[in-house]
């Protein structure tokens, strides 16, 4: 056995209110540069609908994740190494910007500097790529809302998967939200298909990276990732992805995503697998077992060996408490009612969903009936086949078999709590109906429902993994040091910030000169509003914008001769 | 004239590629990428780029056969100079041809796709330029002198010239009497070598094999990352001790 941490993400889909707050701070904080427009490393889509980049779950096409050999070994949908290889001139099954869309702007100026005429002045949208007139056929969210109708709406490769008879009943239509990051995989396919080594799984928390040092612009992680979560910066050439905010997460603050989620939908926590387990456990033959047997990697923190194990592993104190009151690994494991998405693609994701029940809940409300009693909701989740077909070809490879049975723990959680909100004698049947007890139920509710910060984030710091190595630092005086307890989060955000604003990070070429005017959002904690606004009229010469007391570093203003030495 | 063309340009060519390659490796890793416009534009490039680069290794295999490797040695093993000649041209020929298409289509692309053409700097410009006079010329060698015409033995005179470049006695004067275009050949690749650790073209000396072998799943540890173990300096200062801050 060989025992890793990881953090995880788990969105409750049912509070989703497709908002785009999460993927608008995403960008402010980390792709509001040249080269990265089209990127989102979270992005909303609306399902059904067709997703970002367009219909990128149809597998067929664009040969992400893993499959399986004749022989039944593990290998790239993409082919083999030599034939990856063979690939490295020209990506077959590479999306280009037109699967993406192509970035654009306005030319506000026009509406200023247009001469006095009869007619007004109009702001033309101009390509963000080539700086010419452009024409906006496509965007990140293009069908929001189902916008474009069935026309658009049909096009939804998660639909085509469905019986033909379930598509007709699509009528009656459904709708629901899902926001996607990168799922930091435990078997990651973009890491197994970079031909330079580059992208990266750290083994302290799992959070997979992209080395921009070591990338050479092969792009085949991109083809690699299923989920599409890998982008290419036209402007570098280099590979960019989702970082899991890890300047923010290794001082035990969530992610941007999270922490100015307007549903307060995401938990962040930490799970403890067998590593040596995934291999075997993303090659199983049937589709519909990988999602128990990923749930089988997970280890049970509360068990004394593997808290034993994790202790021989050198995982922290302050870790193995935090893995063991992990709302992650609650909502997964404890109440088995977090699923993965898309667990056909192999690559084990670890960002998994709460089901919506909503769409459950508004067909029976529409058709008159009281979407709050456990028997007609029970019995709705039976009958309806969508949205339960559709949630199980995006959850569970088809097997509607789980999806049920989550949706039916929140249906008797929705019952349970009218009765105990209504002041009426709580039924026990129908928490046993669902194999939980009251006691159980409730925790669940608190945890879904009103579950305040620290309970919705458990981060511990990296800085507490790093304490048996601090430890061992005989000399010098520790609160010298990076990461000790002398020095408060920011002190060390500031260090990690460094990273961000260094050339190998943000190259010199693309960031923008005016950097420093910009909002920052990754170093927001929800506590003051520091780098929220710029600060400084734009005239003035030197630039401050309000950071200084949490480093300069975030202006980008580092000189040069720093930088290479 | 003859000391100046071939001893001294080949030196100071081989000088700026051998220290460029280690200044650009030591201090602008980021910059080292193919940086690629696939994402731009996909068609053209499926066509042109494989042939342009599979084409290119053809041809850089037959130079190494070329030059690197003297007459006598395969007349040793056996290889008549008819037998060699008949092969390298007909060789030749063939990777020159895909390498031309390639280059073609690749150049086509770059300057008719708006976005290709954006993305094209100027030492791409340059770069682009001399790559296609060095093939040019090339292709003018292989195809003019040796397939239409009488056939030039370069094997006597270019080959040893430049083996003797790394020896620590050039002989410049193995030159003086090559062909022009032979000679003009070697001047626009002596330029493009010394051009080349300034431009994209690094990314050869990153051709991943080492994928072939490595496990799948890349795992690193934070540490090297840790601000304690940078490579860099600190650009950030703490404007205040902790103590005082509270
Ligand atoms: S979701 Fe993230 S970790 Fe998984 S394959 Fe894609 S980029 Fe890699
Ligand atoms: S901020 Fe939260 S509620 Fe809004 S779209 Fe993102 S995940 Fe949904």
């Amino acid at each position: 056995m060989k025992l890793m941490a990881q953090l995880a993400m788990v969105m409750n889909l049912d509070k989703c209110i497709g908002c785009h707050t999460c993927s608008v701070t995403c960008k402010q904080a980390w792709t509001n540069r040249t080269g990265v427009e089209y990127a989102w490393f979270n992005n909303v889509e609306t399902r059904p609908g067709q997703g970002y980049p367009r219909q990128y779950q149809d597998q067929q096409r664009w040969k992400g994740g893993w499959t399986l050999t004749k022989r039944g070994r593990l290998t790239l949908r993409s082919g083999s190494r030599f034939k990856r290889l063979l690939n490295i001139f020209a990506n077959p099954d590479l999306p280009t910007v037109a699967d993406y869309y192509e970035p654009w702007t306005y030319d506000y100026d026009n509406l200023l500097s247009a001469p006095a005429m009869d007619t007004t002045p109009v702001a033309r949208p101009k390509s963000l790529i080539t700086g010419e007139d452009t024409a906006v056929t496509w965007g990140a969210n293009w069908d929001d809302d189902l916008g474009g109708g069935p026309q658009q709406v049909s096009r939804d490769p998660v639909l085509a998967k469905l019986s033909a008879q379930v598509k007709l009943e699509f009528e009656q239509t459904f709708m629901f939200y899902l926001p996607r990051i990168c799922e930091h995989c435990l078997n990651p396919s973009c890491s197994a298909s970079c031909p330079s080594g580059a992208v990266y799984k750290r083994s302290e928390d799992g959070i997979v990276l992209v080395d921009q040092d070591r990338c050479r612009g092969w792009r085949q992680c991109v083809t690699g990732c299923p989920y599409k979560k890998i982008y290419f910066n036209h402007k570098t050439g280099k590979a960019e992805k989702c970082t899991f905010c890890y300047p923010r997460v290794e001082v035990g603050i969530p992610t941007v995503c999270a922490e100015t989620c307007v549903g307060r939908l995401r938990y962040i926590g930490v799970v403890f697998y067998d590593a040596d387990a995934v291999l075997a456990a993303a090659s199983v033959p049937d589709e519909r077992d990988l999602y128990p047997a990923q749930l089988g990697v997970f280890l049970n923190p509360h068990d004394p060996r593997v808290v034993a194990e994790a202790e021989r592993a050198g995982i922290s104190q302050e870790w193995i408490e935090a893995a063991q009151v992990s709302p992650v690994y609650q909502l997964i494991v404890d109440y088995q009612v977090a699923l993965p998405l898309h667990p056909e693609y192999r690559t084990m994701p670890m960002v998994w969903y709460v089901p919506p029940l909503s769409p459950v809940v508004d067909a029976l409300a529409g058709t008159g009936h009281d979407g709050e009693n456990a028997d007609n909701l029970f019995g709705a989740i039976d009958a309806l086949r969508i949205p339960v077909e559709y949630l199980a070809e995006l959850f569970t490879a088809g097997d509607v078999g789980p999806v049920r049975a989550a949706l039916r723990r929140l249906a008797a959680m929705r019952a349970h709590m009218r009765r105990v909100n209504l002041g009426e004698p709580v039924a026990p049947e129908i928490a046993e109906s669902v194999r939980l007890t009251p006691t159980e139920i409730e925790a669940m509710y608190r945890l879904l429902a009103i579950a305040k910060y620290e309970h919705r984030y458990v981060i511990p710091s990296a800085a507490g993994a790093d304490a048996h190595r601090l430890d061992a630092l005989a000399t010098g005086c520790s609160l010298d040091s990076d990461g000790s307890p002398g020095m408060t989060a920011f002190d060390v955000m500031d260090g990690k910030f460094h990273l961000t604003a260094h050339p190998s990070d943000t190259n010199g070429a693309a960031a923008p000169a005016d950097k420093a005017r910009r909002i920052n959002l990754l170093n927001w904690d929800g506590k003051s509003t520091n780098g929220l606004f710029p600060a400084v009229p734009i005239s003035n010469g030197p630039v401050s914008n309000g950071q200084i007391s949490h480093g300069s570093a975030t202006n980008g203003a580092e000189p040069v001769a720093e930088r290479t030495r | 004239m003859t000391g100046l063309l071939w001893v001294t340009v080949p030196y100071v060519a081989f000088t700026s590629f051998l220290l460029g390659h280690i200044w650009r490796y030591r201090h602008d890793q980021f910059g080292w990428t193919t940086r690629s416009s696939q994402l731009y534009e996909s068609h053209l490039l499926r066509w042109g780029s494989p042939l342009f680069h599979f084409g290119l290794l053809a041809v850089l295999g037959g130079h190494v056969l070329g030059i690197a490797i003297p007459a006598s040695w395969t007349a040793a093993a056996g290889v008549s100079e008819q037998a060699y000649h008949l092969l390298s041209v007909s060789f030749g020929t063939l990777a020159g041809l895909a390498t031309v298409a390639g280059l073609g289509i690749l150049l086509y692309r770059r300057s008719t796709v708006p976005a290709v053409r954006k993305a094209t700097t100027t030492i791409d410009k340059g770069m682009y330029l001399l790559l296609s006079a060095a093939i040019g010329t090339g292709m003018l060698n292989t195809v003019g002198s040796n397939l239409i015409g009488g056939g030039y033995d370069y094997r006597a005179t270019v080959s040893p010239w430049f083996r003797s470049l790394f020896t620590i006695h050039p002989q410049p004067e193995l030159m003086a009497g090559t062909p022009v275009s032979f000679q003009i050949h070697n001047l626009v690749v002596l330029a493009l070598l010394g051009l080349w650790p300034y431009t994209r073209l690094v990314h050869v000396f990153s051709a991943p094999l080492g994928y072939l072998t490595r496990p799948y799943v890349v795992y690193r540890s934070r540490d090297a990352n840790h601000p304690g173990a940078r490579r860099y300096a600190r650009a950030w200062e703490v404007s205040a001790p902790p103590s005082a801050r509270r």
